[in-house]
């Protein structure tokens, strides 16, 4: 995830040619090429999207059409670390809307942002699938549940990205 | 003598420290020159009992929950690896009320083994199902389906015989099976369980579909939330790849089934099934017109038998004991049995497989204890975010696809998110509307358009003015829905309103309307039978 980001550019550049030349033959093989040059390179980046098109003869157009579409692509780079809060329904039911608040007071980052000094991103989730457990977040892949506000400032005092 | 000892892997249990209790009981045993065997097992679906240590007696496997890393030292000290007495013990984990109540036969093997131990799953009855269809010709092997009353699990409940039926009368050079693990519903996690806790039975059930319509490749389309379910079914994949029970040539039979993950990308409308097609193909996941059905014209143009995680996993026992075995649980065309999950505001939140016909009462109280919050439940939504809000005066209607559908409302995937008496139901209509607005793939205007205008119209009769008195607004929401349940191309706008007319008709209060005031009109649920008229995103 984002602790995987490197330097935009001639880098981000060549993993995506590599990247490309190896799906190339893959059957629709875009959403494979584009979750491995996001695990890559940390996001997929605008000038990468030409060198995509051509390597699996689309338009530019489709390939962006397809990037935008997906909530999990990102253009930009994100945070040193990612939060998802859930916002479901089973979420709801245990709080889920005062925890995402509790959660933008304490990284001082507001949900759907990176905060300034790239420490952190908030983002909503729809559903991690921990629904006897509400409500979940998801920090990095790894998943926590049963959160309450002081597990949760527990949490980010360990990571470091309380504000 | 090394004592074996489970702790699960699921990612629940993972979510509430699981890994942290493995390092203290490895830590801990170390210090006390205690020999122990750390299996990582799939959970058992007692949820509240997480992280749920068993530990193997001569007594059988006794458990332990919720145990913190904390308690560890604690738990030895009490006797823990010859099954001692301690407050956080629960006695045979066979014998706790929650499980020996249920009828588990797709998840008969969760939380028992290792899940990516091929030898465990053949040893607990696995490859059985498949070794017996490889013996079968495709129209024996589609027939035992058909005959077994199994539908579509994913929440559309087209019977799954039928499915297969059609794709093996297809001609074709090159088809495909497809499984939807495109979970979204919150409120369901049995497909995440699956994938994580026995990914050899899914195996085993799209590879005894491949071989009975004739297709020689399959995908899994798992969602990007289930990063634990991606890498086990990965490496579940591998492992059943180099034992043969995969690849050109399944088990010596000369069949060929081969077997690809695909990541999805965070979009709930791709669990619609052609949506998911469209993502399939690496293009954005707009949903597709029917005709012509997937069955025919599915992924890359091929037919394709499409089903969701939990139809698939529950093909083995049915090839394995008869399609008479499974037929005979459940009641009425509601077949078999169905792997419930209780969420939300609950006390014991977990997975509950039970033949159709119990019901929502039994579920809420023997099974899960009332709320979390310990408070009464004021609504149950039933079958995902596309689901109604089932009252208490309905909770005695048995879980049947029709007997739901007869109150306009629909059992789905199976999920069932329970709220307290603090939910405001008007707010909960809005999100139902607000997610559509967000996660409608924008093909179709009723969904499209109609759920941003649901928003609107729903906080017009929160807060109603001179110009938009509450009666007209209210008239207004139920055209919308009307329009949105009988013009929008799949169940993304087609089932919005369920959740929206639900809470409307069942809890008008919330929306600031007298009861005694409402006409008659407005309190008519709709009348669409999501199981023949939508595809419900899974």
């Amino acid at each position: 995830m984002s602790q995987t980001a490197t330097a935009a550019g001639p880098d981000a550049a060549t993993i995506v040619d590599e990247l490309v030349a190896a799906h190339r033959g893959q059957a629709g093989a875009l959403l494979p090429l584009l979750h491995a040059i996001q695990e890559a390179v940390g996001h997929v980046p605008d000038e990468g999207v030409p060198a995509i098109a051509r390597g699996l003869n689309l338009s530019r157009a489709e390939v962006h059409g397809v990037v935008t579409y997906y909530h999990f692509f990102r253009s930009k780079p994100i945070g040193r670390h990612l939060v998802e809060v859930c916002r479901a329904e089973s979420c709801k039911a245990v709080g889920a809307d005062a925890l995402m608040a509790h959660a933008e007071a304490r990284l001082g980052c507001r949900s759907h942002h990176t905060r300034a000094d790239g420490g952190v991103t908030l983002a909503p989730v729809y559903c991690l699938g921990l629904c006897a457990l509400s409500p979940a977040i998801m920090v990095d892949d790894k998943p926590y549940a049963r959160m309450t506000p002081d597990k949760f400032d527990r949490l980010a005092a360990k990571l470091e990205i309380a504000a | 003598m090394s004592v074996t000892v489970y702790v699960p892997r699921d990612s629940a249990a993972l979510a509430v420290g699981a890994d942290d209790v493995v390092d203290a009981l490895i830590a801990a045993c170390g210090r006390r020159g205690a020999s122990v065997d750390i299996v990582r097992n799939g959970s058992r679906g007692l949820f509240w009992l997480e992280p749920l240590v068993e530990v193997v007696t001569p007594r059988g496997r006794i458990a332990y929950g919720p145990v913190a890393a904390e308690e560890v030292d604690a738990l030895l000290d009490a006797g823990l690896l010859q099954g001692g007495d301690h407050p956080l013990r629960q006695g045979p984990i066979d014998e706790i009320p929650y499980l020996a109540l249920q009828e588990r036969l797709t998840f008969a093997r969760m939380g028992v083994t290792d899940p990516l131990s091929l030898a465990d799953y053949e040893a607990h009855d696995g490859w059985s199902g498949l070794r017996r269809a490889l013996t079968m010709d495709g129209a024996a092997l589609v027939e035992e389906v058909t005959q077994s009353g199994l539908r579509g699990r994913g929440g559309a409940a087209f019977p799954t015989g039928i499915k297969w039926k059609t794709v093996l009368a297809t001609p074709a050079a090159q088809k495909y099976v497809a499984c939807n693990a495109d979970e979204g519903d919150s409120g369901t996690f049995s497909d995440r369980m699956t994938m994580e806790g026995d990914p050899f039975m899914l195996i085993e059930g799209m590879t005894i579909a491949g071989v009975a319509v004739g297709a020689t490749k399959g995908y899994v389309y798992i969602r990007s939330e289930y990063p634990h379910a991606i890498a086990s079914m990965r490496e579940a994949v591998v492992r059943a790849t180099a034992a043969g029970f995969l690849g050109a040539d399944i088990l010596g039979s000369g069949k060929a089934f081969d077997l690809e993950v695909r990541k999805a990308a965070g979009s709930y409308v791709c669990g619609e099934e052609t949506a998911m097609l469209e993502s399939l193909e690496g293009k954005r996941g707009i949903v597709r017109a029917k005709p012509p059905l997937p069955a025919i014209e599915g992924l890359f143009g091929q037919p394709t038998v499409i089903n969701n995680v939990i139809s698939f996993a529950s093909v083995p026992i049915i090839l394995s004991k008869g399609a008479a075995f499974y037929r005979d649980y459940g009641m009425g065309r509601s077949k078999g049995t169905l792997p419930f999950q209780l969420a939300g505001n609950i006390r014991h939140g977990g997975l509950v497989e039970k033949a159709f016909g119990i019901t929502l009462r039994e579920l809420l109280h023997d099974f899960g204890g009332g709320t979390l919050s310990g408070r009464p439940i004021k609504a149950v939504q039933v079958g995902g975010p596309l689901g109604a809000y089932v009252p208490e005066s309905q909770w005695d209607v048995p879980l049947d696809y029709e007997a739901y559908a007869a109150l306009g409302a629909v059992v789905g995937h199976g999920g069932i998110v329970v709220h307290d008496d603090t939910a405001d139901m008007a707010q909960l209509a809005r999100y139902a509307m607000e997610f559509c607005a967000i996660e409608s793939c924008g093909k179709c205007t009723p969904c499209r358009i109609g759920s941003t205008r649901g928003v609107e119209v729903i906080d017009r009769i929160v807060t109603p003015t001179a110009k938009h008195p509450r009666v007209q607004q209210v008239q207004l929401l139920r055209d919308l829905c009307d329009t949105m349940l009988y013009g929008s191309l799949c169940a993304m706008g087609g089932m919005t309103p369920y959740p929206v007319m639900s809470a409307l008709n069942h809890y008008p209060g919330d929306f600031g309307i007298e009861p005694d005031a409402v006409p008659d009109a407005v309190l008519d649920c709709p009348q669409g039978d999501a199981s023949t008229q939508h595809k419900q995103p899974a």
